[in-house]
């Protein structure tokens, strides 16, 4: 690694690329090409240090798992249309099938060389969000070799955001470099503390052997971030509590619906969500096949079309089934509950009985750092999501004439008949509505658990907690009760962990329910009686 | 809403009288149709106890696909001892008392000669005492947790060092993890691979407060504070990696989120013993490059027999995507086993073929031969693999030769002097060899 | 007279036939033209075991309204305590050999038996407590919901809340009841080898005995005047409560009483099958035991056992006969009861008796 560095500063000048390194080169794509992990990260060293033109495209091809090798251990780069250049000079090569090449394959050890390296060589990019990555990569390898070609970077950088990143690289090799001096240290050690990330965290208390100042320094940096870790590990739970709430509220808002407004205790609400999921699955199959362009989008194609699907699967079981049971409300639970056997099975007959693979958007995929929390993208865009449908269907309930009409039924079922009302064709509405809703939630829920027959079995009894604790008929009841379930499961979880979170969660809202019968937010009036 | 206590006519009597006596009368025919049928000889039948619905149908419906394909291979081939097999295909439906009336069932109704199923750690004790009780042959193809051996059941999954102790030992020598993270679902599979590493790890000289343990429920899928946990476990300047005993349904979840949270395998490494290729099927693996998992088969093998192998499979299943798994393999080893013993023998019957299954080597789909050893376990090579983009996995490691299965574990202070031997004169589940006692499965 | 034709059908049907199977096991040959396998023991058994069930379930819901999600709790709350006699009977024939420690908790690294394991091993002390756990939970449970007037969807959500919260308790290794994989692997019950026929004969009659003694109990409570009351209860429960009754107490009684009958059934299915784990407290056990009491007949006693039997005969059959296609016979069977068959299979009897 040493060795690397050192010679990248040469590499940086560019002007002392002289062909006496050609032996090097070879040795390096020789190494590249000799099968065995140790030979191929040796390569990779060598290769970064030896001032190849090609070196940060070989590299990089690398680990794309796109750099291949045939039997006289030639190198060879695959193109985007599975044609292959040579890789040392990138001629197009023809003579070449595919069926005598191998690829180079990369395990753990040499991906992180590969960063290392590629860190090292893309300090100099013209492009400012590479050089950031390189930074960031340089900062990890913490190389103290890696020193002059940073202080070189650093005189040229413009970029503020990068700059800062390269000084944390800087401070990172220095501390690791056995000659600096004690002054230098203290000050990388504060600005590593200002830093201050979990793996700033963790290299800090890996640095020993340091003078007694510098780690007296160290101490103290650890003990004034764990306590700054304390305070955020505060907002990082209720953070926590709320993405875990907004997924019970997704879960439990067509439930809300079905179950609060209409009565019907509907067993086979899970398994709309799950149909929900599955219809993402099969959008994304389809778009994967014909318009890969814009595959990142699936889930906005997705989203209606599950509401669609379900809704309709819902209507189809209110005209079929629900009516029939009206005023009997248990008996809806027995045959909702055959219903969604049914459904199970016959998604497992379809889809077979393994996960299915539903992809994460790139928007979605990672996390993003404020102060001391770490904010998960999926789950930001789930919380917002949760917003939206919430927001939404209060919307619809209120605004619209649709939404005017369920309200009127539910309040009064015959007054609102005599008024003129279609009575059933709004309870066939307000299920396919509410079995809409959760078809939405399995889209969203495809993005964090798994595509399965058995995924809604896993959502149903939170669901009907959730509605239970907020209040029957009470969307903002069932809002609350799902944020403060998901919040409180996740206060308890540190202390009591996952299953006794769970269990005293229960328990409480078992004895919640004896001082509150009916909920948080009972409803009031006729209906309640009934 | 009034509901009252109807009463009976004298026909409506007869006819419960009648519907009652049928249910109990169709007991006695099944048995009846049974010994004729056994008597018959016409075909020899082989149970297969996958659950095909409930939680476990994932895992367990491509056993019961392998199997099927494996009995209708081996009919092209002629059958066995002349006759045609047929296999009995049940659902226990992930319910482990249905797992044992379904055994039962297989056993003393349908009278197969051998049977090969369970998954679950639970299904399998669930089942033990009765194919111990009617003596007969369950093989089951699962890693697992060890610490039994019954004259019964031929383990052709890994015992625990058969996995999870060359993984550590990988993690150990290449990435040099000194700090470690234990976590599994709350079973018994997890527990005891955790107990026994643990207690491996201390001996390497790893202090306590570097290994953390944790459990979690089945099908957990809200991983936001687990994950943050070990990440901040990891923070403490040492190396730090994560063996992984989280059972099917919660690792979708967990990768997500391990993947959403910025842990890479450069920095913590997963080694999971529960992730197969049929598992990361559901998964989108990019995030997942270069997590490791142990097991002593992987579809990516390069060898003419695993080549040979994945086509039938994916001919069979009539899908160019399907993935095959290490209990897949274990299931094929198993049943070529089978075959053979039934041919040594001659003759289906369970105590000739218990004794002559002890010995036989048939190959394996990793290119070398697996054996049936005296304690009902097999010889496996241990593979570590890492994740690909793709799915599958990249062999990174490779034990020379093959481990032979510790039934009873070492690290286990009560088991630690205990051995299992089936061969006479000992026959012997679990014999003490400071003792000389045999605590257990002795039949006379 | 006729009522009293149903009662003594049921009562001569559900003790005649086990004990007619019981008899031709033990007495004649195997490959006999009338022989009963054993594995028919092993079913009827299990079949009676949840009859007693269903009978509990019928009791609350049929008679009292109170709809219970969580019943199957009660049921695994008894087969624990089994469970737990069981496994101390087992003694030094264990894996490890452990005297004191069932095998579980050697492998645990326990070093104790817990103090709730105590007692355990004297099999009146199980019974007691297979019979006063779950009556003291239902105690506890009722007297908090009814006291509050938690009713309806209400009351059935937190009785499925109960259970849950049972299933996820019963499923950590740290409370010391086995975790997921529960108590298996018996030995012998009183003495007598729990696998041998004679043993299974002998359980199934004494199943048969409880069943019906259950049976006439259920029956002699509906039919007295503290049954009218429930009934009242039932169909209108704030006009009883005005009338100057407390529903409170009596549901509460009926409750517990249907708690303790299911903690017999569970108590007596544990020795039958063999195994006792945290499966049982799933929801959707408890579920499906509503569902034969609707299949039978919702408030019809004979009908709850008429119906435990019918689903679970159907379920065993159609998982060995169609594997694949048995989900969707059991779900059409629950959407065909409930929608053409309200009052069940004891409704059919009760309208053909109407027409003629």
């Amino acid at each position: 690694m040493r060795r690397l560095f050192a010679a990248l500063l040469a590499v940086s000048l560019l002007v002392l690329a002289q062909p006496s390194r050609a032996d090097q080169t070879e040795d390096a794509l020789t190494s590249l090409g000799t099968p065995g992990f140790d030979n191929v990260r040796e390569g990779v060293e060598q290769l970064a240090t030896s001032g190849h033109p090609r070196a940060a495209e070989i590299i990089g091809a690398l680990q794309a798992g796109l750099l291949f090798v045939n039997a006289d251990q030639t190198l060879f780069i695959k193109q985007g249309d599975d044609s292959f250049v040579s890789a040392s000079d990138g001629k197009a090569t023809t003579d070449i099938s595919a069926d005598d090449l191998k690829q180079v394959r990369v395990n753990n050890g040499i991906r992180n060389a590969i960063e290392a390296a590629l860190g090292g060589l893309r300090l100099f990019s013209p492009d400012a969000p590479t050089r950031l990555e390189a930074a960031e990569a340089v900062y990890k390898a913490h190389d103290p070799a890696a020193l002059p070609a940073l202080d070189q970077a650093l005189a040229k950088e413009s970029n503020a955001g990068v700059k800062t990143r390269m000084l944390e690289a800087r401070a990172a090799a220095l501390l690791s470099a056995p000659d600096s001096v004690e002054g230098d240290r203290i000050a990388a050690v504060a600005v590593l503390r200002a830093r201050g990330d979990i793996e700033t965290r963790g290299y800090l208390a890996s640095l020993s052997d340091q003078p007694p100042a510098v780690a007296a320094a160290i101490t103290a940096a650890l003990t004034s971030l764990d306590r700054l870790a304390q305070i955020w590990s505060v907002a990082q739970s209720v953070y926590y509590g709320l993405s875990l709430g907004s997924v019970l509220l997704l879960a439990a808002a067509g439930l809300a619906i079905t179950f609060g407004v209409m009565g019907v205790i509907n067993m086979a609400h899970g398994e709309m969500v799950m149909i929900g999921a599955y219809v993402t699955f099969v959008v994304q199959q389809f778009m994967r096949e014909h318009t890969p362009g814009i595959y990142g989008t699936s889930l906005l194609f997705a989203i209606p079309l599950a509401f669609l699907v379900t809704g309709a699967v819902g209507v189809a079981v209110e005209r079929c089934l629900i009516r029939f049971l009206y005023g009997r409300p248990l008996e809806t639970l027995l045959a909702t509950w055959g219903l969604s056997l049914g459904l199970q099975q016959a998604v497992r007959s379809i889809f077979g009985a393994n996960n299915r693979d539903v992809d994460t958007p790139r928007w979605m995929s990672g996390a993003t750092e404020v102060g001391g929390l770490t904010l998960t993208w999926n789950r930001m865009y789930i919380i917002l999501f949760a917003i939206i449908v919430l927001a939404s269907l209060m919307a619809a309930l209120r605004y619209t004439s649709l939404g005017l009409r369920m309200r009127a039924v539910t309040q009064n079922r015959r007054m609102a008949a005599a008024m003129g009302i279609r009575t059933p064709w709004i309870d066939a509405l307000t299920f396919g509505l509410g079995s809409g809703v959760a078809g939405m939630a399995g889209v969203a829920l495809s993005q964090i658990d798994n595509v399965s027959p058995n995924l809604g079995q896993g959502y149903i009894i939170d669901s009907f907690m959730v509605v239970v604790f907020g209040g029957v008929g009470n969307l903002w009841g069932t809002t609350l009760g799902a944020l403060t379930l998901g919040i409180v499961n996740k206060f308890l979880e540190p202390i009591a962990g996952a299953v006794m979170a769970k269990i005293v969660v229960l328990v409480l809202l078992i004895l919640f329910i004896q001082r509150r019968p009916r909920g948080m937010f009972p409803l009031k009036g006729r209906a309640v009686e009934s | 809403m009034a509901i009252t206590e109807p009463t009976l006519s004298r026909r409506g009597l007869a006819r419960a009288g009648a519907a009652v006596a049928t249910i109990a009368a169709i007991g006695a025919v099944e048995a009846v149709n049974n010994s004729a049928a056994a008597q018959a000889k016409a075909t020899i039948k082989v149970g297969i106890l996958h659950s095909l619905s409930g939680t476990m149908a994932i895992s367990e419906t491509t056993l019961k696909d392998v199997m099927l394909m494996l009995i209708e291979k081996q009919n092209a081939k002629g059958g066995l001892l002349g006759r045609k097999l047929e296999a009995v295909v049940v659902d226990p439906a992930s319910n482990w008392p249905l797992f044992a009336e379904k055994a039962r069932q297989l056993i003393s109704v349908d009278k197969c000669a051998a049977t090969f199923g369970c998954w679950t750690s639970v299904s399998r004790k669930s089942v033990l005492p009765v194919f111990e009780e009617l003596n007969s042959i369950l093989f089951y193809p699962v890693q697992y947790e060890g610490q039994e051996c019954s004259r019964n059941v031929f383990y052709t999954g890994a015992a625990p060092n058969q996995q999870a102790i060359p993984a550590v030992d990988y993690l150990w020598n290449e990435s040099k993890v000194k700090r470690w993270v234990l976590a599994g679902t709350d079973y018994v599979y997890p527990r005891t691979t955790n107990q026994i590493l643990e207690a491996y790890l201390i001996s390497k000289g790893v202090a306590k407060e570097d290994i953390m343990i944790n459990y979690t429920p089945f099908g957990h899928s809200d991983w936001q504070n687990i994950v943050a946990e070990i990440k901040k476990f990891g923070s403490a300047g040492k190396k730090t990696a994560v063996v992984s005993t989280i059972n099917g349904d919660a690792n979708v979840p967990f990768y997500k989120e391990l993947g959403n949270q910025g842990i890479k395998a450069t920095q913590i490494p997963v080694v999971a013993f529960s992730v197969g290729e049929e598992e990361l099927a559901g998964i989108d693996t990019k995030p997942l490059l270069g997590h490791l998992a142990a097991w002593n088969y992987f579809q990516s093998v390069d060898n003419p027999a695993n080549k040979a192998f994945i086509d039938s499979w994916k001919k069979y299943t009539k899908n160019p995507k399907r993935t095959t798994n290490d209990p897949m393999e274990a299931h094929l080893i198993g049943f070529n086993m089978w075959v053979k013993a039934v041919e040594a023998a001659g003759s289906i019957d369970p105590d000739k073929v218990i004794d002559a299954l002890i010995g036989v080597a048939v190959p394996n789909l990793s290119g070398g031969y697996s054996a049936m050893m005296p304690n009902h376990h097999i010889t496996k090579p241990v593979l570590i693999g890492e994740i690909q983009a793709d799915g599958q996995f990249n062999t990174v490691s490779q034990t020379p030769g093959l481990v032979v299965a510790q039934e009873w574990s070492p690290y286990v202070a009560d088991t630690k002097d205990l051995i299992g031997d089936w061969r006479a004169p000992l026959k012997c589940g679990a014999f003490n060899v400071k003792t000389g006692a045999c605590s257990t499965g002795k039949k006379a | 007279m006729k009522t009293d034709r149903t009662l003594w059908l049921t009562l001569s049907l559900t003790f005649g036939i086990p004990l007619v199977l019981a008899v031709l096991n033990q007495v004649t040959e195997i490959g006999a033209a009338l022989h009963v396998p054993t594995y028919v023991l092993a079913l009827a058994g299990k079949y009676l075991c949840f009859a007693m069930l269903a009978l509990a379930v019928d009791l609350v819901w049929g008679f009292a309204g109170i709809l219970s999600l969580g019943h199957a709790a009660f049921f695994a709350l008894g087969g624990y305590a089994m469970g737990m006699y069981l496994m101390r009977q087992i003694g030094t024939r264990g894996v490890y050999g452990n005297a004191m420690l069932p095998d579980f908790m050697v492998f645990l690294g326990w070093k104790e038996l817990p103090w709730y394991w105590y007692g355990f091993e004297w099999f009146p002390f199980a019974i007691f407590m297979a019979v006063l756990v779950p009556g003291l939970l239902a105690m506890g449970f009722g007297w908090l919901a009814f006291r509050s007037r938690v009713t309806g969807v209400y009351l059935s959500i937190i009785t499925q809340a109960l259970t849950y919260a049972l299933l996820l308790a019963f499923f950590r290794n740290d409370m010391g009841f086995g975790g997921n994989n529960g108590l298996t692997d018996f030995k012998d019950i009183l003495g007598f080898p729990v696998q041998a026929d004679a043993t299974r004969a002998v359980l199934l009659v004494v199943s048969a005995l409880f069943l019906c003694l259950q049976f006439l109990v259920a029956r002699f409570v509906v039919d007295s005047r503290f049954g009218k009351m429930l009934i009242a209860v039932r169909d209108t429960e704030s006009r009883t409560r005005f009338l100057g009754y407390r529903p409170e107490s009596y549901k509460l009684v009926v409750w517990v009483l249907s708690a303790v009958m299911a903690g017999i059934g569970g108590a007596l299915y544990v020795p039958q099958v063999g195994i006792i784990n945290p499966s049982e407290f799933a929801p959707a056990n408890s579920i499906e035991a509503v569902i034969w009491v609707a299949v039978g007949g919702r408030g019809t006693l004979s009908g709850a056992i008429l119906g435990a039997i019918l689903v679970n005969f159907g379920k065993t059959w159609f998982t060995g006969a169609l594997p694949e296609f048995w989900l969707y016979a059991l779900g059409a069977l629950f959407i065909f009861v409930t929608l053409f068959l309200p009052k069940g299979v004891m409704g059919l009897f009760a309208m053909r008796r109407a027409r003629t």
